[in-house]
């Protein structure tokens, strides 16, 4: 199973400026003073040890991640703006005459998780199935109203693919193409849901736009259930624990403190921290990963988690 | 878990030792209740006295939060003080250092706590 990253970021995508860039480069070059630089190797070689802040970037689509199971069948979760690029991904890949079948699972329906939708090639491909899998049963409205008049200028219904929607409940278990598949309840305004895919014996659990409430033991011991030693949790760590329970309860999101606890209590084997704050700079996002590894290092009891922290373009194998 | 409360000039100072985690926050909690609410404006500052708190989990950072938004709203004082190289950590990471008055021992909480 590889988990494939197209959108990382959180309530709505960003992009770097051209302040961002120079500020990158300036940084680049202040080290680079006794550095041989005379090859194009030697230049490759300086850059791959500057930080992923300095030399890349987090980037800016809202959320989207691909599994590729190993399967016949293409698992997408969520639409957000990274689809687009997953769109394209898939077109070179297979082809325009070669029918796909696409299985969307998605955590909600707010803008930034269904933005993407209307330019994700594949849905304007004849022969092409895409099943989408909610827990909300408005999904079906909430996509057709997003392709409507005066918001967008190509009908839902002029989609060329076919689009099915399949709407479960938590814990309701599902199979596709092979992965065992199962919803979990998560607090957040209007409802959104994390989803666990397990196939030949890996997991990988997709918990975004998820609010913790400390206080409800049972609402923890249920996210340690679902995590239960899952080869990848993707966790949203948007805010602070300082933040997410005051100046921000209540908006639906959590912290990469929380998201460490329930990995280290669920013993899962990787915390992926996701849907960056849109405000944050790839410094401050660096910054918080370099924390947030050292807080799990210091409040370890045995069993580690790697902490890593998602980014548009990579690709983990479970 | 367990906290020892005396009086420093002008300040009730709590000692707290242990573990504050999922297993003991309620306990913490319940123990700060009858100090919270005597700690207002005319009542003596509040300064807990951290030296021998080994961890303090996200549920325990809770209780801290909650008792300053509580003795604000009496107008009281409170702060934390004598951190454990560990929780310092657990606090920067969290941010508590940005939303709570920590000091780096005891005394100098009570002396920026005086009225």
């Amino acid at each position: 199973m590889k988990l494939r990253c197209w959108g990382t970021r959180g309530s709505i995508p960003v992009s770097l400026t051209a302040p961002d860039i120079r500020a990158k480069i300036v940084l680049a070059l202040k080290g680079a003073g006794a550095v041989d630089l005379a090859s194009p190797t030697a230049i490759a070689a300086y850059v791959d040890q500057l930080g992923f802040d300095v030399a890349g970037t987090f980037g800016g689509h809202s959320s989207c991640l691909q599994i590729e199971t190993g399967g016949l069948e293409h698992i997408i979760l969520d639409l957000g703006t990274g689809v687009r690029p997953l769109g394209h991904y898939m077109l070179a890949k297979y082809g325009p005459q070669s029918a796909q079948t696409y299985h969307v699972f998605m955590s909600h329906l707010h803008w930034d998780h269904i933005m993407g939708l209307p330019f994700f090639t594949p849905v304007y491909v004849p022969g092409n199935r895409i099943v989408i899998h909610s827990c909300h049963p408005h999904v079906e409205f909430a996509l057709r109203r997003q392709q409507a008049e005066p918001s967008f200028p190509v009908r839902f219904d002029q989609f060329a693919a076919h689009i099915e929607f399949d709407i479960l409940i938590p814990g309701q278990v599902i199979e596709v193409d092979g992965t065992r598949v199962v919803a979990h309840a998560q607090r957040h305004a209007g409802d959104s849901y994390g989803w666990r895919f397990e196939r030949a014996g890996k997991s990988l659990v997709y918990s975004t736009d998820s609010e913790h409430r400390l206080e409800d033991e049972d609402e923890w011991a249920g996210f340690v259930a679902f995590f239960d030693r899952a080869d990848v949790v993707v966790f949203d760590a948007m805010y602070s624990l300082a933040d997410a329970i005051s100046v921000k309860a209540d908006w639906g999101h959590s912290s990469n403190i929380v998201g460490v606890e329930l990995c280290q209590e669920a013993k899962v084997r990787k915390l992926l921290m996701f849907h960056h704050e849109p405000a944050y700079s790839d410094t401050q996002i660096a910054r918080i990963l370099d924390e947030t590894q050292r807080f799990e290092k210091i409040t370890r009891v045995g069993h580690a988690v790697e902490v890593l922290s998602a980014w548009d373009g990579l690709e983990l194998t479970l | 878990m367990e906290v020892s409360p005396s009086d420093l000039g002008s300040a009730r100072v709590l000692q707290v030792r242990g573990r504050l985690d999922h297993s003991h926050a309620k306990g913490f909690e319940a123990a700060l209740v009858p100090h919270l609410a005597e700690c207002t404006q005319d009542g003596r500052a509040l300064v807990l006295d951290f030296s021998g708190v080994a961890y303090i989990s996200s549920v325990g950072l809770r209780v801290l939060l909650l008792a300053a938004k509580q003795v604000k709203a009496q107008q009281g004082r409170i702060a934390i003080a004598a951190l454990t190289p560990i929780v310092t950590e657990v606090f920067q990471v969290s941010h508590f250092n940005l939303v709570l008055s920590v000091f780096p021992d005891v005394a100098t909480a009570v002396a920026a706590l005086a009225p």
